[in-house]
């Protein structure tokens, strides 16, 4: 592995240089790997692919930029926000920053490779402090160790920032490999909302994408995050999400899947204090051949907390889906309060959803449900649209925007409703 | 918490399990001197499969069958990847195989020897009780001792036998089916089954025949280190109904035994078999067992399946939905005391349109007992109009107590509804408060609840064994609260 930046310090190659070994070491996902169950291994080649992205001369990294400027996010464009950070395969092409009254009470927002030489100290206690152990460790490694993308987010004790944060990750051009990292930190009772988006500037290039994302929330703190993700057709993406919530803290995280050939997203809750809460909410629409992997954990480690997960699926084509999940509630957790839902709507007749809804519980006095269903839209409802002369197709995006409505309106912010609402249409729009 | 020792709640349970059925099973705790006339020794070889053949008098394509399970048997992992890890502690090489005493299965009581007789006399299968349970085959060890089917359903052309005696006999019929609903490398443990198979019941029910008193077989672990193989097969003409009851007892032994049994079931074309099984192993064993039906056209199965012994038990009993509108239908209760893990659900394989399946599971977990669910339903493509309802509810009795969840529900295609719920809770203390208020202790009134948690299923068992349920839930949960 090179070592791309000559200023960065010392710890952070090492620690870069230990991912890189764990990467090599760790073997390849199988099936006999339960939290690979149901999984398409055969589809997870980084064959051809060069993992470690090369060195650019400066007038490559200009034309990069000038293509990142077609390629701006639906949130970016029509979103009022606080700051904005871009990276096109794994370069800064973008960054819009934060308003002094903002940095004057201390909040912090900067590509991560500026926030490992001035707040190592954030990097150090944070960064990666759980793992989270859903089945992607290899690719978790693979990140660490050739990063440059991604930032720090950070918001002082009792600051809130009104406005959204916005970061775009940005892959162009067959082959290119990406690897986001996010780091948000926010002490006691702050507040803030972070929108990550991540695509590809050519629908049908093939790209690799290994995503990092770790939330921390101090005591009374109140975090929204949204990911989404329109990734080309031929995409390969491992994300994976770990939230801690300290006491009284609530997150609230909503991740949007649309694109890539094979994605694969991994969620973890940890819920550390009483009164924590974490509502983990997912919308995914799977057409053509495309296959969403999709793992949750909630795991409940003090008396009194909850966590509320809901993931959608709308299926069609020859798609595929896999939940798997699990709510852990550890022996001192009592009057925890979990619920995990995963609905699968069935729009053809050659989709396939896997549903894998786990509890392990280990405190008897618990409320502790869930739920799967895998169903088709009631021939009444299509019969009703139609009869209206609504065609088919149509008729599906109307009932999908309805299946999905229950998600949407958890969220405070009327704004990034709409805009997820019509980031979500286009996807029928192809 | 716990008041009474594990040894004395497993004395008072056997109590309650005597006097469900009007026996005095006081002396339940004991090994018995038997003298084997066949052992087939410690250990598993390819000598230790050819000498239970060579015993049985086997024709050569059974002794192959064996000879071919045990390299599969052999080769296949132990599932530890979503397995508990206590499997590792089975010690493959100090269980026994093959024990008997090869007398030919009597069929009167007059022919029973009497050393055996003294065993089923203190296990609770005296002369009198002959009368009552109709069509018992009580197995002693490997081979039935004796066998005693009622006129009646001889009369109606019902074969009913143990294994052994109907590969002799109807090796027409048994070939059949035999190992057809649950193939010899299904998992390690149907292997080791069907290499070293002894005992178990075959049933055959002719066309149109509805077999009125359930049929009832009658096990017991005898020897110390002596797993149990045995292997039943239910075959179901068409139009045919049976009711099949197996209950299970066995002596306490201080090291772990190992219960594998393999159970095909096949209802043809608009058949229907329930089978019911009450599970009380002794605490110290292995109970892994493949269950297993296949249902025709507008065939149903039903199995019945009550798990409150062993030290763990695996025990997914499932439907092969074969045929259009067959139906199956799952109903399991759980009980996990201290030391125990019981992990069991259900299978429900759609392979034909129109199928339905039900699987309605609760499980109640005790002290630091462990209570698993674990289920799978499958729904493949180019099918329509398949439905599944999966309910599973568990209750947790003391702090320290646990459970489990795990389904897997795979759907293809739009032309189907499926839907699954668990929930998990305790006993509110404002229902043992409205009871203690009434006068009743705390025990008594958590006791209660219990019952009431599981009634709606237990009312669904025959009369005998939903008393007999009832008694042993009871004295499960002395001890429990306070």
């Amino acid at each position: 592995m090179t070592a791309s930046a000559s200023t960065l310090p010392q710890w952070w190659l090492d620690t870069r240089a230990a991912a890189w070994d764990r990467y090599n070491a760790a073997p390849a996902p199988s099936r006999a790997d339960e939290r690979w169950r149901f999984s398409d291994v055969a589809g997870i080649t980084l064959d051809g692919l060069a993992i470690e992205p090369a060195a650019l001369s400066d007038s490559e990294i200009l034309a990069l930029k000038t293509k990142a400027q077609g390629a701006l996010s639906p949130f970016r464009a029509t979103l009022k926000h606080a700051a904005s950070l871009s990276f096109i395969n794994n370069r800064l092409s973008h960054s819009a920053s934060l308003p002094g009254e903002l940095t004057a009470k201390g909040v912090i927002f900067c590509p991560i490779e500026e926030a490992i030489e001035k707040y190592p100290q954030h990097i150090q206690t944070y960064l990666q402090k759980h793992d989270v152990a859903l089945g992607s460790e290899k690719f978790t490694a693979l990140n660490t160790a050739l990063t440059t993308s991604g930032a720090l987010l950070y918001v002082p004790k009792n600051v809130v920032v009104e406005l959204p944060l916005i970061l775009e990750h940005i892959a162009t051009d067959d082959d290119a490999c990406v690897y986001p990292h996010t780091l948000v930190i926010l002490e006691d009772n702050a507040r803030a909302t972070l929108i990550e988006y991540f695509a590809s500037a050519e629908p049908g290039a093939r790209h690799f994408a290994s995503g990092v994302n770790d939330l921390h929330a101090g005591a009374g703190a109140q975090l929204t995050y949204i990911g989404a993700q329109s990734w080309s057709s031929n995409t390969l993406a491992f994300q994976t999400n770990s939230i801690v919530a300290q006491r009284d803290a609530r997150v609230t995280s909503l991740n949007v899947h649309l694109g890539g050939r094979q994605a694969r997203h991994e969620s973890h809750s940890r819920l550390q204090g009483p009164g924590a809460h974490s509502e983990m909410l997912a919308l995914t629409i799977a057409t053509g051949a495309q296959q969403f992997d999709q793992r949750t954990l909630q795991t409940h480690q003090a008396p009194h907390t909850s966590s509320n997960l809901l993931y959608k699926n709308a299926l069609l084509d020859t798609a595929k889906t896999i939940f798997s999940g699990l709510i852990i509630v550890e022996p001192d957790a009592q009057k925890t309060d979990a619920y995990q839902s995963n609905r699968n709507l069935m729009l053809s007749d050659a989709a396939e959803s896997n549903s894998l809804p786990g509890l392990e519980i280990q405190a008897n006095d618990v409320r502790c449900t869930h739920g799967a269903t895998s169903a088709r839209i009631p021939a009444e409802q299509e019969f009703y649209l139609q009869s209206r002369g609504i065609d088919p197709a149509q008729a599906h995006e109307l009932l999908v925007a309805g299946f999905f409505e229950e998600v949407l309106n958890k969220l405070e912010n009327e704004e990034l409703h709409a805009v997820l609402a019509s980031l979500l249409q286009t996807k029928f729009k192809k | 918490m716990q008041t009474s020792t594990q040894p004395e709640i497993f004395a008072e349970q056997e109590a309650a399990q005597a006097a469900a059925i009007g026996i005095d099973q006081s002396l339940g705790d004991f090994t018995y001197d038997v003298k084997y006339d066949y052992d087939a020794g410690s250990g598993l070889t390819e000598n230790t499969v050819r000498y239970i053949s060579a015993v049985k008098k086997e024709a050569p394509w059974i002794l192959d069958f064996r000879l071919n399970a045990l390299k599969t048997f052999l080769a296949k992992p132990l599932p530890t990847h979503w397995a508990t890890k206590d499997l590792e502690n089975i010690n493959f090489d100090k269980i026994r195989y093959y024990l008997a005493q090869g007398q030919k299965p009597k069929r009167t009581w007059d022919e029973v020897p009497e050393d055996i007789k003294k065993t089923f006399e203190r296990l609770g299968v005296p002369e009198q009780e002959r009368k009552f349970l109709a069509g018992v085959e009580a197995q002693f060890d490997s081979e039935a001792a004796y066998s005693n089917i009622k006129d009646i359903v001889a009369k109606q052309g019902v074969i009913f036998m143990n294994s052994t005696q109907a590969l002799r006999e109807h090796p027409e019929l048994f070939r059949k089916w035999f190992g057809k609903v649950i193939p010899t490398s299904d998992n390690k443990f149907s292997a080791l089954n069907s290499a070293v198979f002894s005992g178990g019941s075959f049933i055959y029910v002719p066309p149109g025949v509805k077999v009125a008193q359930p049929l009832q077989a009658y096990f017991r672990i005898n020897a110390e280190n002596f797993g149990q193989f045995e292997r039943t097969l239910i075959i179901c003409d068409e139009g045919s109904e049976v009711t099949y009851m197996e209950g299970c007892t066995a002596p306490k032994f201080s090291t772990s035994t190992l219960h594998s049994a393999v159970v095909e079931l096949v209802a043809l074309k608009g058949a229907k078999i329930q089978y019911i099984t009450v599970q009380n192993w002794a605490p110290n064993v292995y109970n892994l067992v493949t269950k297993r039906g296949l249902a025709l056209e507008d065939a149903e199965i039903k199995w019945i399946d009550c798990n409150i012994g062993s030290r763990l038990t695996m025990k997914y009993p499932g439907v092969v939905l074969k045929g259009r509108r067959a139906r199956g239908e799952v109903i399991s209760i759980a009980l996990a005391n201290d030391g125990q893990h019981q992990d069991t659900g259900a299978k429900m394989i759609h392979a034909a349109d129109e199928t339905t399946s039900t699987i309605v599971s609760k499980s109640i977990s005790v002290g630091e007992g462990r209570a698993t669910y674990r289920g799978q339903v499958h729904i493949p493509k180019h099918l329509r109009g398949c439905k599944n309802n999966t309910e599973c509810d568990a209750l947790l009795i003391n702090t320290n107590s646990r459970t489990d969840t795990y389904p897997a529900i795979t759907v293809r295609g739009d032309k189907h509804a499926t839907q699954h719920e668990a929930s998990v809770s305790k006993v509110s203390e404002e229902m043992i408060f409205y009871m203690q208020q009434r006068g009743l202790t705390e025990a008594q009134a958590m006791s209660l609840a219990v019952n009431g948690f599981i009634n709606d299923l237990a009312s669904q068992f025959p009369m005998e064994y939903s008393v007999e349920l009832k008694r042993l839930i009871e004295l499960e949960m002395e001890g429990s609260v306070g």
